[in-house]
């Protein structure tokens, strides 16, 4: 199935697009634009808007028709829990059953990293939307530790509690201090012999499951994750991982 | 004012009262103390810049140089190496940067260091005054030219350079105030990097040379566009006096500075925060410079229905902390934030109320509104009508400094056109309904004034309760942004130093006479 942006008829392709030039408004900047939107790939090119930002920047606001596409019916996402995501009480069940002891979870925000709002809305008592958190799970024995944790200690806590799995998050994003912070998070657990010992989940706004796993987590989890995602991933890799040894 | 929620004057004060006798004890501990940071930022008001080949701070140097006996105040050892050495300020520092010992010299007579000390005190008073008659005089020129409320831009490009670009051109898109945010982290570094920087991570590390430069870079268009600039940081963190002391000398205008911020939400010690609060506050009431408080935060973490009261007692509290510190109302920038659920029904109705009621409750004080955040997300463009909503409720409730909301909050640091997008909306809200304010009351017993009664009662019972339980030990309890703060726990309290019985700090004493305290 092949598809393209839909403005107000099928496949006509239809992208609107704002951005900013650094050079002053006018009709030499809107022409910038205008060829610029075309190099996209961009037919019918309409730059409908441009004002000027300061003496030297320039705002615009375009649209365009491409005959871009993707094949929709190919496209394969991996996100960290299947269909399949547990209630709390089906998790508390199924850890009674299958796993037969209490799951401990250790938790974060790592780094420099002072957003805890995330990681609370995960692990904390009363959740987020209407989700309980990890801590309401009577079969969990969990431990946040809030925000500002050096990657060092939240390792030692997590071996210090044995916990079965470990959860970073990382909010602050830009110019990508998540990605030096949670590899070296990773190569710390490497270089101490422990990566296989704990199921690791990175998540956070920003965080995806297929940037997390290219980092060597387990799993990731995103805007709009709540408690009982990472809950049914834990519990499912725990289970794995008992049935595999 | 005419009042439009009649709130009980009575209640009012009461709180008032209550804040009176929660702070007290607070202060009876904080004048017998001071800190590493305190101490530092002395000796730079005293003139102590630059730093050694390592980067090292000078006022850094000259405090770790004087383990054991910082009771004796830092100034001491340093103007005792002045008068010993013989030269400037200027050569005292470079003498420090390059490995002198200021501990090791033999103290001299304490007349002549007295003296010494009141010619630097001398110097200091000279420059902040001439800073803040030339912000007075250039107030006055350009006077009606800045909005109302005042419309307050950050930028936070990390670079000092591309910064500087980007506060010009949000100055001649009309911002009046801009705010240098900090890069991640700065605020617990227990120092003050020195020069001019051009890495940062969601901010900008505040310097002195990174004051100076962006100051200049602003003078200059309030030239060209005939409109004063205010220039703000972050006088908060482990060096929150040093960052006020910097911004008298480089005239920065406004101040984010609260009074337990630092404590809540930052893991710093609580005494530690109290010490530095005040003397921070003191510079900044001498300096002209306009406080901003960080009660916004509190909704951040905690409901803005549910938690309204926090921030209320939490301005409470604020306002006598910074009388103590010798600030008038003008200068109180007390915080407050547009942080209600955006799909709660009559939600808009609520936040009225409490901004109107802030409004009230502080006259003379130029609130600081601070826009959507939390309720931001990756739709911008319900974020823009957020930000719309925003903006008519500050211009109704006649708001003092106004933070523009971002559409693009929830996904980075702000572009270059997200912020002219915001200065557009707020422009465009703010004028087409100008006149509105003067033209409604709100029903004696409607939503409106009804909710504002409310919050207001629950402050007085929320403050009643501190006030019986104490301040330091309500905090260890978590009854502030359910976060519980040990005493004896947090960075920074190996800074806290009880004050000897020779303490000598000419410049608290000058500041002290200078404010009536
Ligand atoms: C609240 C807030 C703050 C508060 C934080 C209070 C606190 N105790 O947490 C305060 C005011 C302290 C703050 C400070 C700063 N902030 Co801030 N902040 C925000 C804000 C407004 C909301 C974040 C939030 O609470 N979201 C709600 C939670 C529930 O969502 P979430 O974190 O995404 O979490 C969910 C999922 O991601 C997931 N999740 C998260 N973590 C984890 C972990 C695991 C294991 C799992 C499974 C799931 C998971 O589950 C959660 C529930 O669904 C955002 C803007 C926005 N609207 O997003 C900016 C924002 C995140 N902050 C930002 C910045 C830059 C800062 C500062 C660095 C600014 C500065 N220079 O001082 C400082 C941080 C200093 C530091 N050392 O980190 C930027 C980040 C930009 C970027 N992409 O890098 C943002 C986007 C704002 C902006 N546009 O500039 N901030």
């Amino acid at each position: 199935m092949i598809i393209r942006p839909y403005g107000d008829t099928l496949d006509d392709g239809a992208v609107q697009l704002s951005f900013t030039l650094p050079v002053p408004d006018g009709p030499k900047g809107r022409e910038a634009a205008r060829l610029f939107v075309e190099k996209l790939g961009f037919k019918h090119v309409d730059v409908v808007h441009s004002t000027a930002l300061s003496s030297g920047f320039s705002m615009y606001v375009a649209y365009g028709k491409t005959e871009t596409s993707v094949d929709y019916a190919a496209i394969q996402v991996e996100e960290a829990t299947g269909a399949k995501v547990y209630t709390m009480d089906e998790a508390n069940a199924v850890i009674r059953e299958k796993l037969g002891r209490k799951v401990v979870v250790v938790g974060a925000c790592t780094g420099f990293d002072a957003h805890t709002v995330g990681i609370d809305a995960i692990m904390n008592m009363k959740g987020y939307n209407h989700h309980f958190g990890l801590e309401r799970y009577p079969e969990l024995e969990t431990f946040n530790l809030g925000a500002q944790v050096p990657n060092e200690k939240l390792i030692d806590y997590a071996v210090k509690v044995n916990a079965d799995a470990i959860l970073v998050s990382q909010v602050v994003t830009q110019k990508d201090v998540h990605i030096q912070n949670m590899t070296e998070f990773i190569e710390l657990l490497q270089a101490r012999g422990l990566r296989e010992r704990f199921i690791v989940c990175a998540g956070g706004t920003r965080i995806g499951n297929k940037l997390a796993v290219e980092l060597g987590y387990d799993g990731g989890f995103g805007k709009g994750s709540y408690a009982e995602h990472v809950a049914t991933f834990i519990i499912d890799r725990l289970i794995e991982r008992k049935t595999v040894h | 004012m005419e009042s439009k929620l009649a709130l009980s004057q009575e209640r009012i004060q009461k709180a008032r009262e209550l804040a009176t006798s929660i702070v007290g004890p607070v202060l009876d501990f904080v004048d017998l103390h001071t800190t590493v940071t305190v101490e530092r930022a002395t000796l730079r008001l005293a003139g102590a810049d630059g730093a050694d080949a390592d980067g090292v701070p000078v006022p850094n140097l000259v405090v770790d140089q004087l383990k054991g006996r910082l009771e004796d105040g830092a100034l001491l050892y340093y103007v005792n190496a002045l008068v010993k050495t013989g030269g400037t300020v200027a050569d005292l520092n470079a003498r420090i940067a390059g490995g002198l010992d200021v501990a090791a010299l033999p103290l001299g007579d304490r007349g002549t260091l007295e003296a010494k000390a009141a010619e630097l005190v001398e110097t200091f008073q000279r420059r902040v005054k001439a800073n803040r008659a030339h912000r007075e005089a250039k107030q006055k020129q350009f006077e009606g030219r800045n909005h109302s409320p005042l419309l307050y831009v950050i930028v936070a490009t990390g670079n000092i350079h591309e910064d500087t670009k980007q506060a010009v051109a949000a100055a001649e898109q009309g911002a009046d105030v801009v705010a240098v945010i900090r890069t991640t982290a700065q605020s617990l570094l227990d120092y003050v990097p020195y020069g001019a920087t051009t890495e940062g991570f969601g901010g900008t590390y505040a310097t002195q040379e990174n004051f100076r430069i962006m100051r200049a870079a602003l003078d200059e268009v309030v030239e060209r566009e005939g409109r004063y600039i205010l220039l703000t940081n972050y006088a908060s963190g482990l060096c929150m006096p040093e960052i006020a002391a910097m911004g008298a000398l480089e005239r920065l205008d406004m101040m984010l500075n609260d009074s337990m911020y630092g404590i809540l939400f930052r893991d710093i010690n609580m005494y530690r925060t109290f010490v530095d609060q005040k003397f921070s506050r003191m510079i900044n009431a001498f300096a002209g410079i306009i406080i901003n408080t960080g009660e916004d935060n509190y909704l951040t973490t905690s409901d803005a229905v549910e938690k309204a009261y926090t921030v209320l007692a939490s301005q409470f509290l604020n306002e006598r902390f910074a009388y103590a510190a010798g600030l008038p109302p003008r200068l109180m920038g007390l915080g407050h934030a547009f942080e209600m659920n955006p799909t709660l029904h009559n939600g808009f109705l609520l936040e009225v109320a409490q901004a109107q009621m802030a409004r009230e409750i502080f006259p003379e004080a130029p609130l600081k509104y601070m826009p959507p955040t939390k309720f931001m997300t990756g739709d911008i463009f319900k974020g823009l009508a957020m930000n719309s909503m925003f903006n008519f409720a500050s211009k109704l409730t006649g708001q003092g400094i106004h933070l523009l909301g971002m559409l693009t909050e929830a996904i980075h640091t702000p572009f270059m056109m997200d912020r002219f997008l915001a200065l557009d909306n707020a422009k465009h809200v703010m004028n087409t309904m100008e006149g509105l304010a003067d033209e409604i009351e709100f029903r004696k017993d409607g939503v409106i004034a009804n909710r504002a009664k409310e919050v207001l009662e629950e402050t007085v019972v929320f403050l009643e309760e501190i006030d019986g339980v104490g301040l330091m030990p309500a905090i260890e309890q978590g009854r502030f942004a359910d976060i519980k703060r040990p005493a004896d726990l947090g960075k920074g309290l190996d800074g806290l130093q009880k004050k000897g019985p020779g303490y000598f700090n000419p410049f608290e004493d000058f500041l002290k006479a200078e404010l009536g305290l």
